[in-house]
């Protein structure tokens, strides 16, 4: 598209305005949507984060503490309290929306969208909690 | 592109990652990322956690995290680029970049799963 079209008799020219890159800095909603677009690197990073975990523990007991040590480094800590508060962002708005993407019916009735989402809020207490006994020693 | 017949399983695999990473993320981050080596709590035994990962439940539970998580991030983050920087053009590269990606990562956790001994 860097050379106008060929002129044509009939044919409309393209009416394409150019958006800026940065289009979304205009408005706090669209802001937030940016953000929480952005938080699925997030969620990438902790699933290599993990996986290198998984792969130390596999490996024995002395890679395992040099995998803490490493997470104790001001780097790694400062990544993944980013990573954090993108991903508990990414959560608070995805149980937020769910009312809005699912729709439960209980005997003909539309189960409220305030209860959907309670019961997501629920459940990640119920899983969180059930993950730090599993991990803390049970 | 809505029309081709995969889009419905992809939005599909990027909702059912979104809801496990919600759920289950947090916590293991706040876990593993911060209170064990800050020293906020003591960190689990190397044997008690080669238990807890070696139990074919857990693996099968992480396997599906890991799995789900990275193919939302694939579905996210190439319409991320397709919103954010208007790159549509190069959705022929961005494409097998994102889904490649998520499915080579998924092999990877699943051999990283089985592993354990």
């Amino acid at each position: 598209m860097n050379q106008p079209p060929p002129y044509r008799a009939f044919h409309p020219r393209w009416y394409r305005p150019r958006m800026s890159t940065w289009w979304w800095l205009k408005r706090r909603s669209h802001v937030a949507f940016i953000l929480r677009e952005l938080s699925s690197i997030f969620v990438a990073w902790f699933v290599i984060f993990f996986l290198l975990l998984v792969a130390a523990v596999s490996r024995g007991e002395i890679a395992y503490w040099e995998f803490l040590s490493w997470a104790a480094r001001p780097g790694t800590l400062l990544l993944n309290l980013v990573s954090l508060s993108f991903i508990v962002f990414h959560a608070v708005t995805w149980f937020n929306l769910t009312p809005q993407a699912l729709v439960v019916r209980l005997r003909g009735r539309r189960v409220p969208g305030p209860l959907i989402a309670a019961s997501n809020y629920a459940a990640w207490v119920l899983l969180s909690a059930l993950v730090a006994w599993l991990v803390l020693g049970g | 592109m809505a029309r081709r017949p995969i889009e419905p399983l992809l939005w599909l695999l990027f909702s059912a990652g979104g809801m496990l990473a919600a759920l289950l993320i947090p916590i293991l981050l706040v876990l593993f990322g911060l209170a064990f080596p800050l020293g906020w709590l003591s960190p689990p035994s190397h044997a008690h956690l080669v238990a807890v990962l070696g139990h074919p439940v857990v693996r099968v539970g992480l396997f599906l995290l890991c799995t789900l998580s990275l193919f939302h991030w694939a579905h996210r983050f190439r319409y991320t680029l397709y919103d954010g920087l208007q790159i549509k053009h190069l959705n022929e590269l961005i494409n097998p970049l994102c889904y490649g990606g998520a499915i080579v990562g998924s092999v990877a956790a699943g051999y990283l799963l089985w592993r354990i001994p």
